[in-house]
């Protein structure tokens, strides 16, 4: 028999027994929604943290430092037998260089001050840092009070709360207001400047050149105050209270620290940078970004043997979950295997009519696999929709808790195409190989004994 | 010129076993039949004439003998090649009619066609060809339950000639009907035999409808063939 006859004989065959084959195909159905459900969960929170991760730049980032040697206290390190390159300052030049590797979007310094903050009256001392553009959408400003920085030159900042709570009883009022940077403003000296003879005289037989540090004010508007810490972790290193974006920061030409290293190495006039953060692609990136980086001669870091573990428990959460939603499933084909063993006995004239007409064994059999086909089908399209139900529901649920608890909500269920097609095949599977038994025991039926069957 | 040998049952003999009896519902019967012969299979109730009906049509086959049909032994077909002989050289129409009850009637005579995987355009014409024989071409869309006896058997002659088979067999296809039905029936089958020079196996225990409409009449009692003989 052609397909499409059997699949037309099927599907008639199972509208008729409908309260019967329906009841079935739902049992078939709640065992793909427990299984859709729970994996949706899995899936759903591995995304959530993953995202999370992500967006916080710890497991897609490469923080590069030069490598230069650095006598620590305690015993001399063990002698590395690799040979050591040349030691490079982290200047602009390689940071062009860095931003131009392969599946780099992005490369940015550390720029981070102590410096005199005067707002609303008050003058305090506080840490600064600059922001990359890509902290935007790290999550950290999620339900922030005002808005992110308007461009990425905009002279404007954002204030940490305990520290707006310091400059004022009501933080929100902030928002809108001007605050007054003071800090040291670092400029580098020509061989042309008045002052060469002193400089000559003071550097010796040294190089020429030098840097000058003035105190300078910079006037920024605040546009948003928030209550997490863009600044924790890797990198980082936490604890600033007043941002910037960088590139403002940047053309600050704040001092840094590392300014009387680039002086002592001689070249005063570029600015060099202590660390740079990379940001690839994607984390999976990481590895082969750190290894070019470390061909150029730069000590690199990263957190990718932690995601590498985060994925590990993830699967096993995953197999758990769907084990515990497969049971379900598992008991829904015996549900099929039972209709259609009464399927058997209730059709057996039938089988014996189709057999006198000419049908093989083998017709009898696709026809009944064909009828589990169809519940396993009908069944895991209607269990994919009601498992996506459930995960809405949870992330529904979840979300009010969320917000009575003042958090942003969060998508715990996620059903991707690959979920939803995998159970659909499976619940087509598990019902074929719960037809195996019944289809084979009716294709065996003796037509006569069949025929003469009431 | 002669006529040509159809089916040859040689020394056929089928048994049952119930526990330790061994019941023979045929014994050693031999038979020839010719293309285009009505032949009835006349017997009481337990003669075997069924079972010797059933071996023929490829439902059963025999414990001992052999059962040729144009030269092929059917005892020796595998049970994909006694399908196919079902599907295509065998027609059946049963005392009980045996429509699909859930299908409508051109559902039911459509039935043979999708198992021999007809193509589906010639199918309605083949399925309205063989109602128009019938008489039943207004009632395609009924289901079996709103059709009379007689209707339904007509029905079922339907299913079976759609197939365009060399041989029809009926088993007691007057059983369920009242002598009017029956006897249209069997006009039906005659007519059907002369038209289309098909050949017809009728089991019956109604000696007078037998002696009316077949060409010749085996005898069968006790699972032995008593007589065997041309009526005109």
């Amino acid at each position: 028999m052609k397909t499409r006859d059997l699949g037309e004989l099927a599907v008639r065959n199972l509208r008729e027994a409908v309260l019967r084959n329906s009841l079935t195909t739902l049992g078939v159905a709640v065992g793909v929604a427990s299984l859709v459900a729970m994996l949706s969960l899995g899936v759903g929170l591995q995304t959530l943290a993953s995202q999370r991760l992500t967006r916080s730049g710890l497991f897609d980032a490469v923080f590069v430092t030069s490598q230069r040697k650095f006598r620590r206290p305690g015993p001399p390190p063990p002698r590395d037998p690799t040979p050591t390159k040349e030691s490079r300052i982290l200047d602009d030049d390689v940071r062009q260089q860095l931003s131009k590797l392969s599946n780099v979007t992005e490369v940015y310094p550390q720029i981070r001050f102590i410096t005199d903050v005067r707002c609303a009256g008050k003058s305090e001392s506080t840490s600064v840092l600059g922001l990359p553009d890509s902290s935007r959408s790290s999550g950290a400003f999620e339900g922030m009070t005002g808005a992110y920085f308007s461009s990425p030159t905009a002279e404007e900042a954002i204030l940490q709360i305990e520290f707006a709570k310091v400059l004022s009883d009501q933080p929100p009022s902030l928002v809108g207001k001007d605050l007054t940077l003071r800090y040291a403003e670092r400029a580098a000296l020509s061989k042309d400047a008045d002052d060469e003879a002193l400089l000559d005289s003071m550097m010796g037989g040294g190089k020429p050149g030098g840097i000058s540090i003035v105190p300078h004010e910079k006037t920024l508007r605040i546009v948003g105050i928030t209550e997490s810490d863009p600044s924790a972790g890797i990198g980082g290193f936490g604890g600033a209270r007043v941002y910037l974006p960088l590139k403002t920061a940047e053309q600050l030409h704040v001092a840094q620290p590392d300014d009387v290293q680039a002086f002592l190495s001689g070249n005063p006039a570029k600015p060099s940078y202590m660390a740079l953060t990379v940001r690839v692609r994607s984390p999976k990136d990481v590895p082969q970004v750190e290894a070019a980086i470390k061909q150029l001669g730069f000590a690199t870091f990263s957190l990718l043997d932690a995601t590498k573990s985060l994925r590990l428990v993830f699967t096993v959460f995953d197999l758990f979950l769907g084990l515990f939603g497969s049971l379900a499933l598992t008991v829904a084909s015996l549900g099929i295997i039972n209709t259609l063993v009464m399927a058997i006995l209730e059709r057996r004239r039938e089988i014996g009519i189709l057999k006198a007409l000419g049908a093989t064994d083998r017709d009898v059999r696709s026809l009944f696999f064909a009828e589990a086909g169809a519940m396993g089908l009908f069944g895991g399209v209607f269990g994919v929709a009601l498992g996506w139900l459930i995960g809405s529901a949870l992330t529904w649920g979840t979300t009010i808790y969320l917000h009575r608890q003042n958090l942003p909500g969060v998508k715990i269920s996620y059903v991707p195409w690959w979920l939803a097609l995998s159970a659909i095949g499976f619940a087509i599977i598990v019902s074929l190989i719960a037809g195996l038994y019944p289809a084979s025991r009716a294709a065996r039926l003796n037509p006569v004994e069949a025929l003469r069957y009431e | 010129m002669p006529a040509l040998m159809l089916i040859q049952a040689e020394r056929v003999s089928r048994e049952y076993r119930l526990g330790e009896t061994v019941i023979r519902a045929v014994d050693a019967v031999s038979l020839s039949i010719e293309q285009g012969e009505f032949l009835a299979l006349l017997g009481s109730s337990g003669s075997g004439k069924s079972t010797l009906l059933s071996m023929m049509a490829g439902l059963d086959r025999p414990t001992c003998g052999a059962i040729r049909v144009r030269e092929r032994n059917l005892a020796e077909l595998e049970a994909d090649e006694l399908a196919r002989y079902r599907r295509e050289t065998v027609g059946m129409v049963f005392q009980s009619f045996n429509l699909l009850p859930r299908m409508t009637l051109e559902e039911n005579v459509e039935l043979p066609l999708r198992l021999a995987e007809v193509d589906r355009n010639d199918r309605q014409s083949r399925v309205g060809e063989a109602l128009e024989r019938v008489g039943l071409a207004a009632r395609r869309r009924h289901r079996p339950s709103e059709l009379s006896g007689g209707e339904q058997q007509r029905g079922a002659l339907a299913r079976a000639l759609v197939n365009r088979p060399a041989i029809l067999f009926a088993d007691e296809p007057t059983g369920n009907l009242d002598s009017v039905n029956g006897e249209q029936i069997l006009l039906l089958l005659r007519e059907i035999q002369g038209s289309l020079g098909m050949t017809i196996i009728m089991v019956t225990h109604e000696r007078p409808l037998a002696e009316k409409f077949a060409n010749r009449i085996a005898l069968l009692s006790d699972g032995r063939l008593v007589s065997d003989g041309a009526q005109r």
